[in-house]
């Protein structure tokens, strides 16, 4: 005879066990489709570069001596990669200053939205979501003749004669710039939104009537509660505009590059892909420091308030 | 820095003679219409005058969608007044937003910020009016001495009970040490009991701040215990304003007696009428005298309003004459319903004592004596 305890303890055996047998479909997609080719990068790139693109089974710690340093062609001496740490530091740069703008631009847009009444704000929200049926490069491209030399800017500038000849606007930081905060606002706009529409608004209205302004209100009610959705906005617009490839590459040119072009040049016209993988997971680093950063940082002066 | 009006508490305590008449708040005819899509307007208040007088324990009461949340936020200045004043110790107030006014509100969801604790939530409104942080600290603890929470102090508001959060907003709202404290239905998310308890403390906080409360409610058992004055409102209009006992004794008319306590109607003809009384005909030919305003005259109609208590079932004849349908026992007293010979349900309340049932059974024939004092003739 199995003691009460027993059969307890059998049944909860065959309870985990069940539980692992149900979700072993997800932990199969998430370790075939994104550790095992995670890993490929890690090995890859400890290799040495194949002539013709692809990689020699042949340990070389060079790629990653090269994500840092250049060796000089005569003595062998080492000095800082400047050229690929300026081109980390565009990429961290535009994407914090990407993030900082759609925050600015979309804080006081999905205010509003949370502001109106039911049936309005889904038409906002219907808006705001419109840019996503159109393909990224078809946008990207119509930033450009809105950019152009003889675009949209240009002409305006000139038939109201602030300049006699055209503002050169495409190839540089601010096209790029430009182009990404157009193309992530909406990524900080419904995140922003969510929070927003959870507040309760009689919060706000309790705020005005302990003498707070509405700078106070906004600082020390709004603010704090909608951490959540500032955190969540900030992250999806750091983190793709990180590693951006489509936008720099139209509207910022040859000349400047972000991470994305950089290792997308290795692995095509660089046939480096060693190089092209140790860029990829500095990449992943810088993004999953700043996260850590990030998410600790805002939890904690949100503890601070309380 | 904008220019506040201070919230400070400026009479001198107790018994200040001079201002203890002057009104604290007055509205003066004042309207306020929500214009929706299209159309359909609402006008939520019509040409609203009342004066609250200092110190006082004012009740707004009236059913829902009557005006009284309303009346609050315009005091409050949640909203804005289509038109008339809102005078605050004579000094209009209307055009100010609500953080320049030295008034606070406790609302029905007590509205406390999630993301502070309770010391913080109290000591908000301080901070806010920039005092300095020994003496918001100070302040606080008193605060949450008045209402009992101190070991409370550091929890987040998430973490405590409904009715303890209901004593964290009340000693938020209290702390800037308002001139006027608001209460919007800040009890009715309460279970009885506490609701009961919570009653006897807001009178307690009441009589120990000397602030002005204005409170509002549905709940006319609320109002009548609490109060010292009433104003029962209905449709966006005041229809009376007195004390518990005025507005349960001599309603003004039909729908203040029929709102508060439960009242008997009776339908008839003014037989003759002078000095503040008349007697009134009934159908079936019984003849009742009541107190009455002056403007009835012999040959109208006019309803005759008798309370349960007021009126006493005898056996044998009465004023009325009828059959008991059916006899409610309540625990404290009992209601007897009573078929009228002329149709009408005629309901008698009977205080219970321990040893002896009420005497009567349903079936009986019974007549209702009604005291000389005991009805009221009401404008319709």
């Amino acid at each position: 005879m199995a003691t009460a305890i027993e059969v307890a303890e059998k049944a909860e055996r065959e309870d985990i066990r069940s539980r692992w047998l149900l979700s072993t479909p997800a932990l199969l997609i998430v370790f075939v489709a994104a550790l095992g080719p995670l890993l490929i990068v890690v090995v890859y790139s400890f290799l040495t570069p194949g002539n013709y693109g692809d990689v020699k089974w042949q340990f070389s710690p060079d790629a990653w001596v090269s994500v840092l340093f250049e060796r000089d062609v005569f003595d062998d001496t080492l000095s800082l990669a400047t050229a690929y740490l300026s081109i980390f530091w565009r990429s961290v740069s535009l994407s914090l200053a990407t993030t900082v703008l759609t925050l600015i631009l979309g804080f006081p847009t999905a205010y509003f939205i949370a502001t109106r009444p039911d049936h309005r704000r889904d038409i906002c929200l219907f808006l705001i979501t419109i840019p996503f049926w159109t393909n990224l490069l078809i946008r990207t491209f119509a930033m450009q003749q809105v950019l152009r030399n003889d675009g949209i800017i240009n002409s305006v500038l000139q038939l109201l004669g602030i300049t006699d000849h055209p503002v050169q606007l495409m190839y540089t930081n601010f096209a790029v710039l430009a182009g990404m905060v157009y193309v992530f606002l909406p990524l900080m706009v419904l995140p922003l939104y969510a929070s927003m529409e959870k507040i309760d608004f009689r919060l706000v209205e309790a705020g005005y009537d302990l003498y707070a302004t509405r700078f106070e209100v906004l600082r020390r009610i709004i603010i704090p509660l909608v951490t959540p959705g500032i955190v969540a906005g900030s992250i999806l617009v750091f983190i793709p505009s990180l590693g951006a490839y489509v936008t720099p590459r139209v509207l910022g040119g040859g000349t400047n590059l972000m991470i994305g072009n950089l290792i997308e040049l290795q692995f095509g016209q660089g046939r480096n892909w060693p190089l092209g993988a140790a860029l990829s997971i500095t990449l992943m680093a810088i993004v999953m420091v700043a996260l850590l950063f990030y998410v600790r940082n805002t939890t904690r002066s949100d503890g601070a308030h309380g | 820095m904008v220019s506040r009006l201070p919230p400070v508490n400026d009479h001198g305590g107790e018994g200040n003679i001079l201002t203890a008449t002057r009104p604290a708040v007055e509205a003066k005819g004042v309207t306020r219409i929500f214009r929706g899509t299209g159309r359909d307007s609402v006008k939520a208040l019509d040409n609203v005058s009342v004066a609250i007088r200092e110190n006082e324990f004012f009740t707004l009461l009236g059913p829902s969608g009557c005006g009284k949340t309303t009346l609050l936020r315009l005091i409050a200045g949640f909203d804005y007044p289509t038109d008339g004043e809102i005078l605050l110790y004579g000094q209009d107030i209307a055009p100010l937003p609500p953080f320049k006014r030295p008034v606070n509100t406790v609302f029905q969801s007590y509205a406390l910020f999630p993301h502070m604790t309770v010391a913080d939530n109290i000591g908000f409104g301080l901070k806010m009016l920039g005092k300095p942080k020994s003496e918001i600290e100070a302040r606080v603890d008193a605060m949450l001495k008045l209402v009992h929470m101190q070991e409370l102090k550091n929890r987040r508001t998430s973490q405590i009970s409904g009715g303890q959060q209901q004593r964290v907003a009340l000693a938020r709202a209290l702390a800037p040490q308002p001139k006027v404290l608001l209460l919007d239905e800040p009890l009715s998310a309460l279970d009885y009991k506490l609701r009961k308890e919570m009653q006897i403390e807001l009178k307690r906080l009441q009589h120990e701040t000397g602030i002005t409360f204005i409170f509002v409610t549905h709940d006319q058992e609320e109002a009548l215990t609490m109060s010292d004055r009433i104003a029962v409102m209905s449709s966006g209009k005041i229809l009376q304003v007195g004390s518990p006992w005025d507005v349960y004794d001599h309603p003004a008319e039909r729908f203040v007696a029929d709102f508060i306590g439960e009242t008997n109607f009776l339908t008839g003809m003014v037989e003759s009428a002078g000095n503040g009384r008349a007697r009134i005909a009934l159908r079936s030919g019984a003849k009742i005298c009541a107190t009455a305003a002056e403007d009835f005259r012999a040959g109208g109609n006019a309803t005759l309003m008798v309370r349960p208590e007021h009126a006493k079932l005898v056996k044998g004849r009465g004023d009325l004459t009828g059959t008991i349908e059916t006899i409610v026992y309540f625990g404290t007293d009992t209601h007897i319903h009573v078929r009228l010979d002329e149709g009408d349900v005629f309901m008698v309340r009977q205080q219970n004592s321990r040893s002896a049932s009420c005497g009567f059974e349903n079936g009986d024939k019974v007549g209702i004596s009604i005291g000389d004092d005991a009805a009221q003739v009401l404008k319709d």
